[in-house]
């Protein structure tokens, strides 16, 4: 099952980086997007998986009665997905303002604005 | 980007949308749920509605700023941790009160409910500052 | 003593409002905590005297089994007397010098800041904190140099200092890591105490060459003697101080400290002499062509301090015994000709240059007696103490008679400099123009201790023997030595020797014009050596700087993607070539048909989106990328997940729309060759980032934190969703620090849309 994920995280990382490495600012934004998928997996995936349900207690019990999957991972990217939505959505405001105020949006004329 | 279809239907579903991210909010400590996927939700919501209707229309729906939602979330998960100073805890730590209410029903009530509130707040303020700044671009 | 040392740092940290509310007495008023520390100094005198070392010791940082130990044995003694003794007059002697100066609290806290740091080099017992102090000298010279930072020349010298020091000190951490491996200790006494297993360890010869090299270069060493006459730069009294009787003599100090572990082979001799004795001739011989009195004083330090390191190479009983009392007798007369330098140049308005200088004795006659006295103990005529110094050191070198013959060169040009600075600016006729007055009270008191003092050792150098040099001489032999220093030993061959040194140097001041125009036609040979190898160094460095930032920092957005790209795959690579290829692919578990299907959906939505001209079905194959994800989450057992994901990825979608109605379509292509390269390189990581997940699948902690989590999370925090409780309980502040970026990134964006710059305006 790892091997299926980890070849799709892959993938979501090799695309995303190819997309970061074209010259329009939207497709960069899209590969950044494609890289905060890859990453929230590549913890899922790397956390170990397992079958055994949510790591949520059954009403009247005390204990869980089978080891559940693991929930640390799991509230570390309920945060990384938000945190990622912030950070996409930072740069696609940051990128809307280049574009508006330097009138390109080729990536590599963006060099030249420096001042 | 509007259609009267869009509108009416958003006009129904509106208040279910809202009244269910709060359901999730609170069954959050128990089931799936909680302040972020609530606030979440609460903020597709009001994006919805910017869409349906307009960015001012879902303003006035909202009735404050979105900026001052996020403000008044940070601050509640901020006060959350304090009681637990006055018993000589670290700061964040649970603190909870057992109510039994006359009808027998017991009732945890926790610090991390009042945080998990202010959560949910501020990712309703996030997600409506960055929308309806975005939607109000001309 | 660490509380001593922290008194010194508190009074440099109060000194600029010292000198704030009383500008006509900050040196007064900060006096009292170099004093203490003399003070203390003279109550442990008795305990250390008799072999019984004052040991402090702190917990510094438990965890790591450091404390700050120090330790005050006869050696540490005798160099923080020094310190703290002519830091008291260094500080006194400031307030007159520096008198209305507006920035003197700046001064003053360099140089107090100074003391503390050069305090803690001889009282630390522990080989980092050593390092720490060290490198704080260096630090402090560096402020002191360039005091006048207005001036390019004090901050290139100041740098050049710097460099140079630091460098070695970096050095010297080499040879002390090393030196901790071998003996299995970080403190100094233990490693002392090793004996021979020092010597005979397979790293013996790195180590004394490391720690050499970070000896040589604070002591200025030749080839590294080179920034010391260039570090004059400083104000006298930084001068006074630290280049010439206290942080040069760091390096003297270490060897010192050092010798009964490192000394007695033949690798040490060879290097302490060899470089010693180039270090103490060329030091005389350049000192000797010099004008200028800051200059003529800073060589001759240069030499002394070779001869230091010359006497210590010899390593013999007796040279132990002439070093110490050497370096007690430089540190006196040596502050007392910077003090009276410094006093000349500041009282004749401005002049540096001793051919100009002339007939100062009646109107600095106080001056002029105690720098005759100062410039007689240097020459080492008798009854100075330079004398009685120079007595031991004959006769501890009577067994070498190169090394005799090179201290009578020597020796001439210490003759020829203390006249030309201790008598030459005094008589004669002052010539036309030069004004000058007495120095203040402030300014007299330094030079009428230690010149004086040069006397009056010289009086009790049979008790100075016994109380100082003893202890000190012990300490560096690691064996108990008895010292008897004699102002008359008889009349012997080393009596002739010394007078015939002293003749010798009278009368080559008379025939000095020769040596200046000596000096000035091996100018351009002096300016090639070490000085120009150093400019050379710093100069292809920052041109090597210059290259690679060209190189890589190309402003292009692109390129530092690749770049960044390039470092992962090849790190990634490496380290799995490292592991010794790849394994773990055995224990993966089985795949079902449900999760493949997902798999391969969401593959070829990355491949649209990668691939799409057409904005719309980037964003929406990029949708689906999401909500497969949130598929994924919900099939092994993470429905909050899940449920956030779809959320999100709504959201996203949405914002995208509404952000991508205001930018243009794709229209800028690429060369097929650039995408080609690219595309590799994704390749390349794609590849990369799979085999990770798979090898990071194979790291197991012991015991999970997670169980703890599972166990606890009802029981304690009340909730049965075990994620919900870690991050509004458990883990509350960390969710806490994530809900305040959320905030600072959506104020961020707020702010970049709304806050409009005015059309034409700057910012």
């Amino acid at each position: 099952m790892e091997i299926v994920l980890a070849i799709v995280v892959g993938t979501l990382y090799g695309c995303g980086l190819y997309l970061m490495m074209r010259r329009n600012l939207v497709q960069l934004i899209i590969g950044l997007a494609l890289i905060s998928h890859g990453a929230n997996l590549l913890i899922f995936t790397a956390g170990g998986l397992r079958q055994g349900g949510a790591p949520i207690l059954a009403e009247g019990d005390a204990a869980f009665a089978q080891i559940p999957a693991d929930p640390l991972p799991q509230a570390l990217i309920l945060t990384a997905i938000v945190i990622s939505f912030a950070v996409t959505a930072f740069a696609l405001v940051l990128f809307l303002r280049t574009y508006q105020t330097v009138g390109t949006d080729d990536v590599d004329q963006l060099k030249e604005t420096d001042t | 980007m509007s259609s009267t279809i869009l509108r009416t239907a958003t006009r129904y579903m509106f208040p279910p949308l809202l009244v269910f991210s709060i359901y999730l909010l609170f069954r959050g400590h128990h089931f799936p749920g909680g302040g972020f996927v609530g606030g979440l939700f609460a903020g597709s919501a009001f994006s919805l509605y910017a869409l349906a209707f307009s960015v001012s229309d879902a303003r006035r729906i909202l009735r404050s700023d979105p900026r001052d939602v996020t403000a008044a979330g940070l601050a509640l998960a901020l006060i959350s941790g304090i009681p637990p100073l006055f018993s000589g805890h670290a700061y964040l730590t649970g603190t909870w009160w057992m109510l039994t209410l006359p009808s027998g029903v017991h009732l945890d009530i926790g610090t991390p409910l009042i945080f998990d509130i202010g959560v949910y707040f501020v990712v309703l303020g996030v997600v409506l500052t960055l929308v309806f700044a975005l939607g109000e671009e001309q | 003593m660490l509380w001593l040392i922290s008194i010194c740092l508190l009074a440099a940290v109060a000194a600029p409002f010292v000198y704030r509310f009383f500008p006509r007495h900050t040196g007064v008023l900060l006096l009292p905590a170099p004093l203490a520390m003399v003070y203390w100094l003279f109550a442990r005198l008795p305990e250390v005297m008799h072999g019984h070392p004052v040991v402090q010791r702190f917990t510094w940082v438990e965890g790591l089994g450091l404390e700050a130990a120090f330790r005050l044995d006869g050696l540490s003694l005798l160099f923080a007397l020094l310190i703290s003794g002519i830091g008291s007059l260094i500080v006194i002697y400031t307030q007159g010098y520096f008198k209305g100066h507006p920035q003197q609290g700046r001064f003053m806290m360099y140089i107090i800041a100074f003391m503390a740091s050069m305090l803690g080099v001889v009282l630390a017992d522990h080989l980092l904190l050593v390092f720490i102090f060290w490198e704080l000298t260096s630090f402090t010279s560096y402020l002191l140099i360039g005091f006048n930072h207005e001036s390019e020349a004090a901050r290139a010298a100041a740098l050049q200092a710097m460099l140079v020091t630091v460098l070695g000190g970096l050095f010297l951490l080499a040879g002390l890591v090393l030196t901790v491996n071998a003996t299995g200790s970080w403190l100094l006494s233990d490693i002392i105490e090793s004996g021979a297993a020092l010597r005979e360890h397979p790293h013996y010869l790195p180590i004394l060459i490391l720690v050499c090299i970070g000896a040589f270069t604070k002591s200025a060493q030749f080839p590294f003697h080179f920034w010391l006459p260039n570090a004059m730069q400083a104000p006298t009294p930084a001068s006074a101080y630290l280049h010439s009787s206290t942080m040069v003599k760091a390096g003297v100090y270490l060897l010192a400290r050092l010798h009964p572990a490192l000394s007695g082979t033949s690798e040490w001799t060879m290097i302490l002499t060899g470089v010693g004795l180039i270090t103490f001739l060329s030091g005389a011989f350049l000192a000797v062509g010099q004008h200028v009195l800051k200059r003529l004083l800073a060589y001759t330090t240069v030499s002394a301090l070779g001869a230091m390191v010359m006497l210590l190479g010899v390593g013999t009983e007796e040279t132990i015994k002439a070093m110490t009392a050497f370096v007690l007798a430089h540190a006196f007369y040596k502050a007392a000709l910077f003090m009276v330098a410094g006093g000349i140049t500041h009282e004749t308005g401005g002049e540096t240059s001793v051919d100009k200088l002339a007939g100062l004795r009646k109107a600095m006659p106080f001056t002029f007696v105690f720098a005759m006295l100062a410039g007689l103990s240097m020459g080492g005529f008798p009854p100075f103490f330079g004398f009685v110094a120079k007595e031991s050191w004959l006769h501890a070198l009577g067994h070498y008679p190169l090394l005799i013959v090179a201290t009578v060169a020597g020796g001439a040009a210490y003759v020829l400099v203390g006249i030309s600075v201790g008598f030459k600016p005094f008589l004669g006729h002052m010539p036309e123009g030069l004004h000058a007055h007495e120095m203040p009270w402030s300014m007299r008191i330094g030079p009428m201790v230690l010149g004086g003092g040069s006397l009056l050792l010289a009086f009790f150098c049979g008790t100075i023997g016994h109380a100082l040099v003893e202890p000190a001489a012990s300490a560096i032999a690691g064996d108990a030595l008895h010292v008897h220093l004699h102002l008359w030993a008889g009349f012997n061959q080393y009596l002739l020797i010394s007078i015939a040194t002293l003749l010798l140097g009278i009368g080559c001041y008379f025939v000095r014009p020769v040596f200046l125009k000596t000096a000035l036609r091996l100018h351009p040979l002096v300016k090639a050596g070490p000085d120009a190898v150093y400019s050379l160094l710093l100069k292809s460095v920052l041109r090597f700087a210059g290259w690679q930032t060209r190189l890589l920092q190309t402003g292009i957005l692109r390129d530092y993607i690749r770049i960044t790209v390039i470092a992962v795959v090849v790190l990634v690579g490496a380290a799995f070539y490292r592991a010794g290829g790849f394994h773990g692919l055995e224990e993966l578990s089985p795949v079902s048909v449900r999760i493949a299907l997902v798999a391969v959906l969401m593959i070829l939505a990355a491949l649209v989106t990668v691939s799409s001209r057409s904005r719309l079905r980037s964003i929406l194959s990029m949708g689906v990328v999401g909500y497969s994800i949130a598929l994924l989450f919900s099939f092994f057992g993470a429905p909050d997940l899940a449920m956030t994901q779809l959320v999100i990825e709504t959201l996203t979608v949405i914002l995208m729309a509404l952000a991508f109605y205001h930018l243009p379509t794709f229209k800028h292509g690429s060369l097929k060759r650039t995408r080609a390269i690219d595309a590799v390189l994704s390749v390349g990581v794609g590849v990369a980032v799979t085999l990770l997940v798979i090898a990071a699948l194979h790291v197991h902690t012991p015991t999970p934190v997670s169980d703890y989590y599972l166990e606890h999370s009802y029981k304690e925090a009340h909730g049965r969703n075990v994620v919900n409780v870690i991050l509004v309980d458990f883990r509350a502040l960390d969710t806490l620090g994530e809900i305040t970026v959320l905030t600072i990134a959506a104020l961020g964006g707020y702010a970049l849309l709304k806050l409009r710059p005015e059309k034409g305006g700057e910012s």
